[in-house]
């Protein structure tokens, strides 16, 4: 298990595999999702951004969280500028936290990501509502839940290629081989 | 975060310098794109990147439709083909008399002076997605400027307006439903003629016509059409039916609920001839006769 207050090493993760999971989670978004689906479709790119931002703060920048927001605007018609926006404030505060949200578990981690999503999903909401949108009401932000519940299945996946066979832990070396 | 980190190793700008650097970018691009449309060419860049991810993200739904319709049975096909084939039939001899009446039409407008109607032609879309913009109601079709489409024009179904084209890329275009709650389209009554402006409501799929007086002569099942007078939706396509009418303040409230719909079929047209009426030339100001040219007397007057 991955015990609180003790991280395992891990090797660092290639900026390939960054790029790749990020245009997955862009692929994932983009899938014809509707009616209820669509209520509870966790934005995908946001949790990977979350994760990157988490894990590798160094390698994952506010650039590539900026493109791919602006990226989800133009395919989502929303207002230019309402997607890059909220990613930046979503990795900013990823960013702020990522020493404390790795000491915990998957579980505890996802207790923190699930402020992170509603963040970012209420920078949106402020923003059209600005904009002079109707509120949608209080489904806006049922993805979130969907996304915090996907947190460990997200983290496990993707720090599997970084767990090598250098890995020392003893559970994990029995468990992988 | 930096504080922990000894002065001699590189980090660049700090986070919170970098978040405040693209937090204003992405404010200006906001304002600049809703206030003053100069951002057309980056969308439109953007939008062709994201094309062939899009196309890929469409594949495993394409696929699996594809395969659905290949183990279609025989028999449907067969019920399906004659239910075609006698609707055909029925609608090859109105079609007949359509005809007739058009020329009839068209000589009697002539008679009267009164302008032609543009001819219209259409390109049959496909909605590629509903948007996922909870904040609008948008449908994202597979055709584009390559294709002749242009913002504004009307979009159809078989029934009736769909909605209008608001954004167009070069491999596809945006539809704003009439459903949205921006989107305004000019109709009226076919029992009496009168005209109202039919406002979306924005997400549970009604209009509103607002602004009609509560002894206003309209009544439920009413069927609203296009009037044409803006210029835009030809005259006399269904929009909605009034499905409910309060008289309790000074304006009546009237809900009606849309004739079209996106959800039943895949396809819908784009109506993408000029349907503008020409106008009548600019009435020549009798002081300044003399100028043939319209503009000049204007700009004299503002001179004066």
């Amino acid at each position: 298990m991955h015990f609180a207050g003790s991280p395992e090493l891990l090797r660092p993760a290639s900026r390939k595999f960054i790029l790749l999971t990020l245009v997955c989670g862009l692929l994932l978004n983009l899938l014809p999702w509707h009616g209820l689906a669509l209520l509870f479709r966790p934005d995908f790119v946001a949790l990977i951004l979350l994760f990157w931002a988490i894990h590798e703060p160094r390698k994952l920048g506010f650039t590539a969280a900026w493109v791919a927001g602006l990226l989800m605007d133009i395919s989502d018609g929303a207002a230019f500028g309402q997607h890059a926006l909220a990613y930046v404030v979503g990795i900013y505060a990823a960013i702020l936290l990522h020493r404390r949200i790795q000491r915990f578990t998957l579980w505890q981690q996802a207790a923190h990501v699930l402020p992170l999503l509603l963040l970012l999903q209420a920078t949106m909401m402020l923003i059209r509502l600005f904009g002079g949108a109707a509120s949608p009401g209080l489904g806006y932000f049922l993805s979130c839940l969907t996304g915090t519940v996907l947190w460990p299945a997200i983290s496990q996946l993707f720090l599997l290629p970084q767990r090598g066979r250098q890995d020392t832990d003893p559970v994990y070396s029995t468990g992988h081989k | 975060m930096d504080h922990q980190a000894p002065p001699f190793f590189k980090h660049g700008p700090s986070p919170l310098a970098r978040f405040m650097f693209f937090a204003f970018l992405s404010l200006m691009l906001m304002a600049l794109d809703a206030r003053l449309n100069t951002l057309n060419s980056l969308r439109q860049a953007l939008s062709v990147a994201i094309t062939p991810l899009q196309r890929l993200a469409n594949l495993p739904a394409e696929l699996l439709d594809r395969t659905g319709n290949f183990f279609v049975t025989q028999g449907r096909l067969q019920s399906e083909n004659t239910a075609f084939r006698q609707r055909q039939l029925v609608q090859a001899v109105q079609l007949q008399s359509m005809q007739a009446t058009q020329g009839e039409n068209a000589y009697l407008r002539k008679i009267l002076g009164i302008h032609q109607r543009r001819g219209e032609s259409m390109v049959t879309a496909e909605i590629i997605y509903t948007g996922r913009d909870p904040f609008s109601q948008k449908i994202i079709v597979d055709k584009g400027s390559n294709h002749k489409i242009q913002a504004g024009q009307p979009a159809l179904d078989d029934v009736g307006v769909i909605g209008q084209v608001t954004r167009v890329y070069p491999f596809n275009s945006e539809v704003t439903l009439l459903t949205d709650k921006d989107q305004a389209v000019p109709v009226e009554i076919v029992r009496n003629g009168t005209r109202a402006i039919a406002f979306g409501h924005g997400q549970d799929g009604a209009l509103e016509l607002p602004f009609m007086a509560a002894n206003a002569d309209i009544q439920n099942g009413d069927t609203l059409v296009t009037s044409g007078i803006d210029g835009i939706y030809p005259t006399g396509l269904p929009v909605a039916v009034v499905s409910k009418i309060e008289r309790n303040a000074a304006f009546a409230k009237i809900t009606c609920t849309p004739s079209a719909g996106v959800n039943r079929h895949k396809q819908l047209l784009i109506l993408i001839g000029e349907v503008r009426p020409v106008l009548p030339p600019i009435p020549v100001d009798p002081d300044s006769a003399k100028t043939a040219d319209g503009k000049a007397p204007a700009l004299k007057k503002r001179r004066n």
